[in-house]
């Protein structure tokens, strides 16, 4: 017998995570509803006449992935704390490494799945116009969803075993999701607003950056936050 | 030969606290050690240093030479704990099957169902883990940690929450392990239950071994007044 290696190791973890959300559904349905709260109140607090809907809904759409990912975050570590099974994931012949990619994995699963029903929800309710956008708009999504679990899985281990972890897990993130989600809210507002792909290069390719460092970073980083 | 389970010297300390101080012993392949103490004695620390879970503040442990945490000295061991470190949203299939594929096993399935089967709970091995009792559980967690059949087993209060008949396939399994030349560490307050699976009995009082001896030929309730003398 050969133990699997860090990606199918991480493969391993991330159905695991995935099988088990699957069947409880608690945090994705959590999410789900948050986001969609979050639209509506934006949206019953808005003057369209003050603001336009293509200023506002970037803005709206950022803060609602971002807290709602949180929430992803704190259950993937979660479910490992409740019976003392992270001990039996670290007493395992896989890279410690392994640990973070599949927790990664699953934990984008899950806010890509939450921003593939907010997102339209986002521009059915503000009546935006996204027209041919749409690929690209598909495409910050993706990189930015990248970036925020690289760093909020990180996080999200390190406070796992604390008695604070809900509060602790956004203090210690939400600073680090800054560089990711300030470029790709600039690139959003530019692709709602009909400008053409090539002026949102600058912004993608800051956020593109972010999600390299971050997410190697955060790899190497994560087996220190397993010591005791 | 190597010992299959060394300490040298081991020491942990939390803040300025010893939780473990100077714990030294070694096991052979076919060999177990009771380790017995009242709570805060440090066994289980000494086990979580002996699995790999903790780093020591000094002093090292390893596994069939391996120093711990290598990967290769993990892939040895087998842990079992008072928590049952399951996955309750999935069954107990695939919590074995989960484990015995991060082992890398060629088979899992035929791997896990022997599993399973060693512990009796095969026909309740598909129901979800929360719907099982505390001792059902515990018997689907020591099948999660001996699916792989590791040479070193590590238990930390491994009757907890077992009915008699658990308790029974957990002591034959543990002796079949050890006649088959595992190397045993249990951790555990029930004196007749470790002095009837154990090659060697120590006592552990303040982070220390305080005594430490050959189990064979030691008449339980002599010892159980040693015991007493000795932590009171």
């Amino acid at each position: 017998m050969s133990a699997p290696g860090l990606l199918a190791a991480a493969w391993l973890i991330a159905r695991k995570d995935l099988a088990i959300e699957f069947r409880t559904r608690s945090a994705f349905l959590s999410a789900l509803v948050l986001s969609l709260l979050a639209i509506v109140i934006f949206y019953f607090a808005w003057d369209p006449t003050a603001v336009g809907a293509g200023d506002l809904a970037p803005g709206v759409l950022w803060v609602t992935f971002t807290f709602s990912g949180l929430l992803g975050l704190h259950r993937s570590f979660g479910v490992e704390a409740q019976d003392g099974a992270m001990d039996a994931l670290l007493i395992a012949p896989v890279p410690r490494q392994a640990i973070f990619v599949g927790k990664a994995l699953a934990n984008l699963a899950f806010v890509l799945g939450v921003q593939a029903v907010a997102l339209p929800a986002m521009v059915l309710f503000y009546d935006v116009g996204v027209g041919a956008a749409w690929p690209a708009l598909i495409g910050v999504m993706l990189l930015a969803a990248i970036g925020l679990v690289a760093v909020g899985t990180l996080f999200a281990g390190l406070t796992a075993n604390t008695r604070l972890a809900e509060l602790l897990l956004p203090v210690l993130a939400l600073p680090f999701f800054v560089p990711i989600v300030m470029p790709a809210a600039q690139a959003t507002a530019k692709l709602l607003a009909g400008r053409p792909l090539a002026e949102s290069f600058a912004w993608l390719r800051i956020l593109l950056a972010f999600d390299l460092v971050f997410a190697y970073a955060c790899m190497l980083v994560f087996p220190a936050t397993l010591d005791d | 030969m190597t010992p299959l389970i060394e300490a040298q010297d081991l020491v942990r300390t939390f803040g300025g606290r010893r939780a473990v101080d100077g714990v030294r012993c070694a096991l052979q392949a076919g060999e177990c050690l009771a380790l017995f103490g009242p709570n805060g004695a440090g066994k289980t620390t000494t086990l979580r240093l002996l699995a790999g879970l903790l780093s020591p503040s000094a002093g090292e442990a390893r596994v069939a030479g391996l120093r711990l945490p290598a990967p290769e000295a993990r892939q040895r061991i087998g842990l079992i704990s008072h928590r049952s470190m399951l996955y309750e949203a999935l069954t107990g299939r695939e919590n074995v099957a989960f484990s015995a594929r991060l082992y890398g096993l060629a088979d899992p399935a035929q791997a896990t169902d022997h599993a399973l089967r060693a512990l009796r709970i095969a026909d309740r091995a598909d129901v979800p883990v929360r719907q099982l009792s505390r001792g059902l559980q515990q018997r689907v967690a020591i099948a999660r940690a001996i699916v792989h059949g590791p040479e070193v087993l590590l238990a930390d209060e491994p009757y907890t929450g077992l009915d008699e008949q658990g308790a029974a396939a957990l002591t034959a399994l543990l002796r079949e392990r050890r006649d088959a030349g595992a190397a045993i560490v249990v951790v555990t307050h029930h004196l007749h239950e470790g002095l009837a699976l154990a090659t060697h009995a120590a006592i552990m009082q303040g982070g220390r071994l305080v005594r430490h001896e050959p189990a064979p030929g030691l008449d339980p309730a002599t010892y159980a007044s040693t015991y007493r003398a000795l932590v009171a």
